[in-house]
């Protein structure tokens, strides 16, 4: 039975139910389908198998972005395998008549970056792509979510998702974000306080002045990484700066439309008196800038911390994961984090490569050089990030400073295209896992925000920001 | 899809938690197309050395448990990335059935979609499951979907786990998702013509 007072979320859920009956998943109506090269070629291939078409070919589109070179110029895939893998692609959106951004569109982006960027992504929307950082949609006040290739396949074939019914909870951030710290740091600090699967089973609402008074790009980092808590979801309502950033993108609606959008939009909201199934609240005034030392993204210190001692720890599993982590990272126990040397920088990724990320890095470096023993690179998450950084010089102060500026793409924040770390080589990445080989067999990843991505750069070992 | 509805088979302790897609396929095996051949790689860098010698330190690489179908591990199992070559390299190598405290969201249900059964159970449960595969030569379990039963040879072990109706029902037909959806082609079709298109269409030409 439909409740009176409603969650965000269940308004954008009961909204899209095409068919519901108890005991069973519901079929929703999915009004954006963005597909990648990795995750679709299976999808595809059923769709053939089965003789199907794509039933909604005006409400999906894809993107070259995980297994295609950076470097600036790129012109061929050298990996004939990953080749294989980005014309299946275009081969695919060919037959079955799909909008494809290959590597050489001006709209080729990290499909999570170009949605937003094109206006694509829309309030009240339901997105889903193969790929799980589809939770980054949700700063927009969306439904957003990563899917499994079998259901790919079926959204392709059927335009609709069958889900059960995620449970809702409400991350409520209390206070402001203190000075020099920024919305990296603040999802880094919420998975820290919830741990890694803290939000399995649920479509998690931000609300909190320090989430109001974050910048669109700010609410996608930590929409982003809603799925490294282990939500379904992540979600902010809309309000002016979401109408602002939307308005006069790409598709965005035009003139009269986009006015009785806006209304809607802004209309968007959980209401006064609606119940979370959870709720947690986190006071953000004790937060500082944040660096994981492990291997999953619930290993967090703050840059004035030390790694932890396995030996403080009560229960079993904890000391075991920390110990391994340890021993993964080459770190010993009560290091201070700003003595951990760095050998390689990373600033990119769908958690943070838009424009917002790469002038924060910008000002960090400008005037400077890169240490010496560091080789740093930065990715933009778009074409499009890529040519508004170039107009602003962003790029120049990057190469003058040592960085490597690239082409756009998911590049090393998962390493699937030739951009890998070496084995044991240390990096401080604006990425969202730090998984064992996630960047290259062996490698060394700390998740930072772009600020202390770039001052690390510079250093050559972390080093606290707010003291720039 | 094949479809499960009892299964007996060797059980492998992988006695670890928060076992992401990242070490159950590493991403350099995602460049292929196909949906099938992925068992070789799974849990690549755990089974092989940096040269590519097989680590025989590792749990799966040991005789005792070689054939097993059945993997016992820690909590969140299947976290990280949505990628379904997770399950397909988990049964292409032999897994059918995979028992865990907990599972991640996306992982758990694309086993349903490639006819892996991921049974819940309590953590102390499946420690004690751990313990007796790690003990017992050929430990082997039985599973019965109907009953939502599992059982060992000796009757030691009996608990029942929970499994929503719709997926029990599926996975026991090897039923298509795709084709029962479009079994709601009428109501697809009513909430398609009431939808709006505005700010919805994606394409430039």
């Amino acid at each position: 039975m439909s409740k009176i007072h409603k969650t965000l979320f269940e308004k954008i859920w009961e909204a899209h139910v095409v068919y519901e009956q108890k005991d069973q998943p519901s079929i929703l109506y999915v009004d954006l389908h963005m597909i990648h090269e990795v995750t679709s070629p299976q999808a595809f291939e059923g769709l053939r198998l089965a003789k199907r078409k794509v039933r909604r070919p005006d409400l999906t589109i894809a993107v070259a972005d995980h297994s295609i070179p950076t470097w600036i110029g790129r012109d061929s895939i050298s990996d004939p395998i990953a080749k294989q893998q980005v014309e299946t692609l275009s081969e695919n959106c060919e037959e079955f008549g799909v909008q494809l951004y290959d590597m050489y569109h001006k709209n080729q982006g990290i499909v999570h970056v170009i949605g937003p960027d094109l206006g694509l992504t829309q309030p009240g929307k339901i997105i889903v792509c193969g790929d799980s950082h589809t939770s980054t949609n949700g700063a927009f006040g969306s439904f957003a979510m990563g899917i499994g290739t079998s259901e790919v396949e079926h959204v392709l074939a059927t335009q609709t998702l069958r889900q059960f019914k995620p449970k809702t909870m409400n991350i409520h951030i209390k206070g402001s974000l203190p000075n020099g710290v920024t919305a990296k740091d603040l999802i880094l600090g919420i998975i820290k306080n919830i741990g890694i699967s803290g939000a399995v089973g649920h479509a998690i609402e931000y609300t909190g002045e320090a989430i109001t008074n974050l910048s669109m790009e700010g609410r996608m980092t930590v929409c982003n990484m809603s799925i490294e808590a282990g939500g379904r979801a992540g979600m902010i309502a809309p309000d002016m700066k979401t109408i602002k950033y939307l308005e006069g993108k790409a598709f965005s609606p035009k003139g009269k439309d986009f006015e009785k959008a806006k209304n809607s939009w802004l209309n968007l909201k959980t209401d006064e008196d609606a119940v979370y199934d959870k709720k947690i609240i986190i006071n953000s005034e004790n937060f500082e800038p944040f660096v994981t030392w492990g291997t999953n993204p619930g290993m967090v210190a703050p840059i004035t911390g030390k790694i932890p001692n396995p030996e403080n720890s009560t229960d079993a599993d904890e000391k075991i994961s920390i110990e391994k982590a340890l021993e993964y990272m080459g770190l010993k126990p009560d290091t201070k984090i700003e003595d951990i040397k760095i050998d390689r920088v990373f600033i990119g990724s769908c958690t943070n490569s838009r424009i917002e990320d790469l002038e924060s890095a910008a000002k960090i470096v400008e005037n400077k050089k890169v240490n010496s023993n560091v080789n740093a690179m930065v990715v933009p998450g778009s074409t499009l990030v890529k040519s508004i950084a170039e107009k602003k010089g962003l790029d120049k102060i990057f190469k003058d400073a040592g960085f490597e500026w690239r082409e756009a793409g998911c590049s090393m924040c998962l390493g699937m295209n030739p951009d890998i770390l070496q084995p044991q080589e240390r990096c401080a990445s604006t990425s969202n896992r730090n998984f064992e080989g996630r960047q290259g067999k062996g490698g060394r990843t700390h998740l930072v925000s772009p600020e202390m991505a770039a001052a690390a750069a510079i250093a050559g070992h972390f080093i606290d920001t707010r003291e720039i | 899809m094949k479809a499960i509805n009892k299964h007996t088979g060797k059980t492998v302790p992988l006695d670890r938690v928060n076992i992401d897609t990242d070490q159950i396929i590493p991403k350099q095996f995602l460049k292929r197309i196909e949906r099938t051949g992925y068992g070789k790689y799974l849990f690549y860098d755990w089974r092989f050395n940096q040269d590519g010698s097989l680590n025989i330190e590792f749990i799966l690489n040991k005789d005792k448990y070689k054939n097993a179908s059945i993997l016992l591990t820690g909590e969140n199992f299947g976290s990280g990335s949505s990628r379904e070559h997770a399950p397909w390299a988990l049964n292409d190598y032999g897994f059918q059935i995979i028992i865990a405290p907990s599972f991640a969201d996306i992982f758990y249900n694309n086993c349903f979609q490639n006819g892996i059964l991921p049974i819940k159970l309590s953590k102390e449960k499946v420690k004690k499951l751990i313990g007796k595969s790690e003990k017992i030569n050929d430990f082997t379990l039985n599973i019965d979907l109907e009953s939502q039963r599992i059982w060992d040879t000796e009757e030691e072990i009996s608990e029942y786990f929970e499994i929503e109706k719709f997926r029990k029902h599926c996975l026991q037909n090897g039923l298509d998702d795709i084709g029962l959806t479009l079994e709601k082609e009428k109501e697809i079709k009513i909430f398609e013509s009431n939808r709006s298109n505005i700010g919805g269409i994606v394409k430039n030409n």
